[in-house]
């Protein structure tokens, strides 16, 4: 498969063709002076496909999409991104990388001096020449998918957690990346809050079909994000159900321990995994 | 001990590396696009115009108190009549350009380095750069000019009103006569001003490339922001008193 994503970037070709990855890992390792925090790390992901990284704390979970996003380079190992290999380029040559990439952070690292409107369009105001009625009209759109549109004057201080997460999912899609990363975004909310941020998750893949890497321990968001479907009614509402089978084989389960993969397969092999430590963590 | 050492030398040779990468970095930014000219403009404001206060009034008592103990010892000498030229020569030399840089190390040092940390710690400078920003580019560069264009004028203001609280002193004080004091002013060589003018672009970016190295260094949550803060002044002030001896002595060679 890297083989084949190596051939095609050679080619001077874009990937976005069903059957090849738009993420490669290929035996990636990093460490920090001694504490070695990812070993070895191979995975691949398929366009419109989620990857749910599971893991307790410490174990390489968020460096996984730090590598990605190329804000950490690997010691070993390749990394690919939409058919371009990234852990060899510089800081410059990531910017075009990253204009396919959005990632959503622990705590949502909104910026704290800009209001809404103006964190959601951030990209498109500074990095883009897009028109100013063009950037608003987007910004609304993407405000009024998580629910927000009449949040957009406000300053970050002024909402609450969910809202935060919310704004950063907003931000995150407002430039319509195809790959988005979610690094814990349902991580310190209570359940209810927690389910509306799945929620626009599981709209993002199904309804923008954006593929997706949701880092989490939180065992029941990881479940309902692989489970459940959403689909745009003929009146233009969107509903989210239980997903069927095929659907949710389409999200992957990636279980990390000490910086190693000790787990990878769908949320049915998850469940029936005999591994001592998958049980634990489960139970 | 040795071990000690080392790591203390390891430590130094990677802040230099680091320090001299920013400084490159930022040099890019500066001759190359992108331009983030609103941040440009509101640095400017940030750093120039609400430093103003604080300059007056630093410069407005330095020449005042220099002329109060200059007054004092030129009395020994019976030379009181000279004490504009000695306030004018100290403020525009010495006093005027470091203090002001001292100040605004207080003032823009500390306010740098506890933005940027916040920013690092709350992974706001990673999801600028997820967001396709360069945060050099976008953060450092425009405190830079304004650090470096700014200071400049700050120390020209600062200069002025510290000759004025010396006239102040001198006209009401020391019963110098308001000709006397002005005309003993004029005395002063044009390399003075070129030296007084000069002295503060550099440390003006002294002062603002320290403060966002140790910024954008920070670890260690809302600690660590504090760390920083106090960092970026301690290094800043020292950095400016270390870089005006380094700096007036190649000026003196230069100049004069």
């Amino acid at each position: 498969m890297v083989q084949e994503v190596a051939h095609r970037e050679a080619g001077g070709q874009i990937l976005d063709e069903p059957e090849l990855p738009v993420v490669v890992f290929d035996h990636v390792s990093l460490a920090f002076d001694d504490k070695v925090v990812l070993k070895d790390v191979s995975f691949t992901l398929l366009p419109g496909h989620t990857k749910i990284i599971l893991g307790a704390s410490g174990a390489g979970k968020s460096i996984t999409l730090k590598i990605l996003l190329g804000l950490l380079k690997p010691d070993a190992g390749t990394v690919w991104v939409s058919g371009r290999r990234v852990d060899d380029l510089s800081e410059e040559e990531m910017m075009a990388v990253r204009a396919n990439l959005g990632m959503v952070f622990q705590e949502g690292a909104l910026f704290d001096s800009l209001t809404v409107r103006e964190n959601v369009g951030y990209r498109l105001y500074e990095e883009t020449k897009l028109p100013l009625e063009d950037v608003d009209r987007r910004v609304e759109e993407v405000l009024g998918f998580v629910g927000l549109g009449e949040f957009s004057e406000r300053m970050p201080s002024e909402l609450s957690g969910g809202q935060r997460r919310r704004v950063a999912i907003a931000r995150a899609m407002a430039s319509k990346p195809k790959i988005l990363l979610y690094d814990e975004a349902t991580t310190g909310l209570d359940p209810i809050t927690a389910m509306t941020v799945d929620d626009e998750v599981v709209k993002l893949r199904d309804i923008e079909t954006v593929t997706s890497i949701v880092v989490t321990h939180q065992l029941r968001d990881a479940f309902y994000i692989a489970t459940h479907a959403a689909a745009r009614e003929e009146d233009g509402a969107i509903t989210i159900g239980a997903a069927d089978r095929e659907k949710e084989q389409e999200s992957e389960f990636l279980m990390l321990r000490d910086g190693l993969i000790v787990f990878e397969g769908d949320a049915d092999a998850l469940r029936h995994s005999k591994d001592e430590y998958l049980k634990t963590f489960l139970s | 001990m040795i071990a000690l050492i080392v790591g203390w030398l390891k430590t130094v040779a990677l802040e230099v590396q680091l320090y001299a990468r920013l400084l490159g970095a930022t040099t890019r930014g500066i001759v190359t696009p992108p331009f983030y000219r609103h941040d440009i403009v509101e640095q400017f404001d940030a750093i120039g115009v609400a430093s103003l206060t604080v300059v007056l009034l630093t410069g407005f008592f330095t020449g005042a108190v220099l002329a109060l103990q200059a007054g004092l010892t030129l009395d020994t000498f019976g030379a009181r009549p000279v004490v504009g030229r000695l306030v004018s020569t100290s403020m525009i030399l010495e006093l005027g350009p470091v203090l002001t840089a001292l100040m605004l190390s207080g003032r823009i040092g500390s306010g740098i380095a506890a933005e940027l940390g916040s920013m690092v710690v709350t992974d706001q400078i990673n999801a600028m750069r997820a967001l396709g920003t360069d945060p050099v580019r976008k953060l450092v560069v425009p405190r830079v000019l304004a650090g470096v264009f700014m200071a400049p004028v700050l120390t020209v203001v600062s200069d002025f009103l510290g000759i004025v609280g010396g006239w102040m002193v001198a006209r009401f004080q020391l019963q110098v006569a308001t000709g006397l004091y002005w005309s003993s002013i004029r005395r002063l060589y044009i390399q003075d001003l070129e030296m007084g003018l000069i002295k503060p672009f550099v440390l003006g970016f002294v002062i603002v490339t320290i403060a966002c190295h140790v910024g954008l260094r920070t670890t260690g949550g809302t600690q660590g922001v504090g760390r920083s803060t106090t960092e970026a002044v301690v290094a800043g002030s020292v950095g400016v008193i270390a870089v005006d001896f380094f700096l007036t002595r190649i000026l003196i060679s230069l100049l004069y």
